[in-house]
């Protein structure tokens, strides 16, 4: 189907495109395998400049949005779930500092995110701070002109991978979630370490790790915005990031979708191939059905992002969870398609199956994007 | 260093057919293709550009569709790229071709390192590379499967052989055609494919690359492709089908027939 993208929006799928082919899918298993974070590809991503696609001009990017994301992850994605949140999570990362940060903070990271040369990470979650976001106990403490922090964050993807951390932590646990506040912390900067290193049902390539800070000192100026904003540059963060998830859905139900119909294609059972028989084809065609809804929901809803209108939420939630909940259903269709061999490490579509189940968990949980737009349905039939 | 990488559009291997009432390759609705061992060779030069500055030009001898090939070059990271196209460079072999490429790289002013593939994926030959040296009387070195180090005018490369490689020196300016295994090529930048499209190709005639009309295209050939023709297939196949003991049955029967 035609989504009428301009011309430089197609070089990025094509970028994107040759990435998955030329670099990712040869090495996907391995990778899956030996649980291996797969940093010469994300180097390769960066000779190709995909880093740079949403970073403004200014700051050496190409200064597209969401759009450009969704277009890329789409297509690394289709190689491997596990090495595009790798890049996904290295835009979230740096997502606060673009939204909230200061000139001088974006003068001092974008650029070097831009061209690839350092990837960052986002530390939110902690070990009471799931979908109950406000359960965070970092706390951040001024001390003459340094912040000192102290807590643990968990299941932070990249972590120990990055240089550039964008973390959570209270500066006036009084206040609750108003008393929230952002900061940039560097790899390196004392106080600061990882800790146990997850091993994980699917995305293996992703790194997924604690952060740890313990009297870890930063310099006054690595504030993000102002102090006590910090949730607000959450919500926000997350809203322009979730259509970015939902793409990775996208591209693996493609992927899915291209073996199952490839497979049902050759394999030959009671003297024809399956796909001639309607209850494989009737299969294949709601995969593609939801696939293709999937898509134009979440090209949709990327586009309503990048027109930066005043409410995005329910946009950003809706697509998250119709992509990711479709993802796992075509994934799981895709193993029945190809029944006994599907089920087998020697065709891929094991290994997409156990890769969709994190998209309806991280990014917040398909649950908790129901809550926010029930909210939102809730805040638009108000009179 | 100022660095010259030849290369060839070629029809993509993956779908060749000969003619067989005209014995030449079916060209129709096959796909061209940047010549892959020229990929590596452009992306060794892009590499050596990169660590010790200079410039890359991309050059090519081939009709004016071949222009697609330099684009793509440039989206690789070459500078510049010259295509050389003339209805008279028709019909050149590798002693015309590898001429051509020579006057064209000496009208394009001076460089101190030409890299070509180690051959084209069409004819084969791996001769054009020599030829072009020896043309322009520059040492070459064929083969090659990695930069070593460059230096005070100098450049110690591995040349592979059967069993291991040598390890030469050779003084620039120098030729070289490389292996696979030099290298593995970048994908094209995002910032590579719009300078790209924006490119000026120059394209020369042989006029303007002040070519004896003699020595180039079909007249300037010494030989001539008398017959290309598609060898018969081996002789006939047969796949034993059912379960193993049917399979082996199957075979002595077959077998007994011959004694």
């Amino acid at each position: 189907m035609d989504y009428f993208i301009s011309e430089e929006q197609q070089m990025i799928v094509e970028t994107a495109r040759e990435i998955a082919n030329e670099k990712i899918i040869p090495r996907r298993v391995e990778l899956d395998e030996k649980n291996e974070f797969p940093t010469s590809i994300l180097q390769d991503m960066a000779k190709a400049d995909l880093f740079g696609i949403f970073i403004p001009e200014q700051y050496g990017g190409f200064g597209g949005g969401c759009f450009e994301i969704v277009l890329a992850l789409e297509e690394l994605a289709r190689g491997c779930v596990g090495v595009a949140t790798s890049y996904a999570a290295s835009a979230l990362g740096i997502f606060p500092v673009l939204i909230a940060g200061s000139d001088e903070m974006k003068e001092k990271y974008l650029p070097s995110i831009a061209s690839g040369e350092k990837w960052a990470a986002f530390g939110l979650t902690e070990a009471n701070a799931g979908s109950d976001a406000s359960g965070v106990q970092t706390t951040a403490v001024l001390d003459g002109d340094e912040w000192v922090l102290n807590g643990t964050k968990q299941w932070i993807t990249n972590g120990g991978e990055s240089q550039i951390y964008t973390i959570v932590a209270l500066t006036d646990p009084s206040k609750g979630p108003r008393g929230a506040s952002m900061f940039v912390v560097e790899d390196g900067d004392p106080g600061f370490s990882y800790g146990k290193k997850e091993d994980k049902m699917g995305i293996r390539a992703s790194a997924t790790r604690e952060l740890i800070m313990k009297d870890c000192r930063i310099p006054e100026d690595r504030l993000i915005g102002r102090k006590g904003t910090g949730f607000i540059t959450v919500m926000k963060t997350l809203d322009v990031s979730r259509p970015g998830i939902a793409s990775l859905g996208i591209g693996l139900a493609q992927a899915a979708l291209d073996e199952a119909v490839v497979y049902a294609k050759q394999r030959v059972q009671f003297g024809k191939p399956i796909i001639s028989f309607q209850a494989i084809q009737h299969m294949l065609a709601d995969m593609a059905i939801q696939l293709e809804a999937g898509r134009a929901l979440v090209y949709s809803a990327a586009r309503h992002i990048d027109g930066n209108p005043k409410n995005m939420s329910k946009a950003s939630s809706m697509c998250k969870v119709f992509a990711t909940d479709m993802a796992m259903k075509v994934t799981t269709d895709a193993v029945q398609v190809l029944g006994g061999y599907g089920y087998m490490k020697e065709y891929p579509v094991e290994k997409m199956m156990r890769d969709a189940k994190i998209l309806q968990i991280y990014e917040g949980t398909n649950q908790i994007q129901r809550n926010v737009i029930g909210q939102e349905l809730n805040k638009e039939y108000a009179s | 260093m100022d660095i010259l990488v030849c290369i060839k559009q070629v029809p993509d291997t993956k779908d060749v057919r000969l003619d067989p009432k005209t014995n030449t390759m079916a060209r129709e609705g096959v796909e061209s293709i940047m010549n892959p061992f020229d990929r590596h060779a452009l992306e060794e030069a892009v590499r050596i550009k990169e660590a010790h500055g200079g410039t890359v030009t991309a050059l090519s001898m081939g009709p004016p569709q071949a222009e697609a090939v330099l684009r793509e070059a440039i989206a690789c990271g070459a500078d510049d790229g010259v295509l050389v196209s003339d209805r008279a460079f028709a019909g050149a072999d590798t002693w015309a071709t590898s001429y051509t490429l020579a006057k064209a790289a000496a009208s394009l002013g001076s460089f101190d390192l030409m890299l070509c593939g180690k051959q084209a994926i069409d004819g084969d030959t791996a001769q054009v590379g020599p030829g072009l040296a020896s043309q322009l009387k520059i040492p070459y070195i064929t083969c090659v499967q990695k930069v070593r180090e460059i230096e005070n005018g100098f450049m110690q490369v591995e040349r592979m052989m059967d069993d291991g490689y040598d390890v030469v020196r050779l003084p620039l300016p120098a030729l070289l055609t490389v292996v696979k295994d030099i290298n593995e090529p970048r994908v094209p930048s995002l910032k590579g494919k719009m300078r790209a499209k924006k490119a000026d190709i120059r394209c020369c005639s042989a006029a303007d690359i002040m070519a004896d009309e003699n020595c180039i295209g079909l007249a300037g050939s010494p030989t001539q492709v008398v017959k290309v023709f598609t060898p018969p297939p081996r002789g006939d196949r047969t796949v034993f089908s059912g379960t193993l003991e049917e399979q082996v049955m199957q075979l002595v029967q077959q077998l007994k027939t011959y004694l």
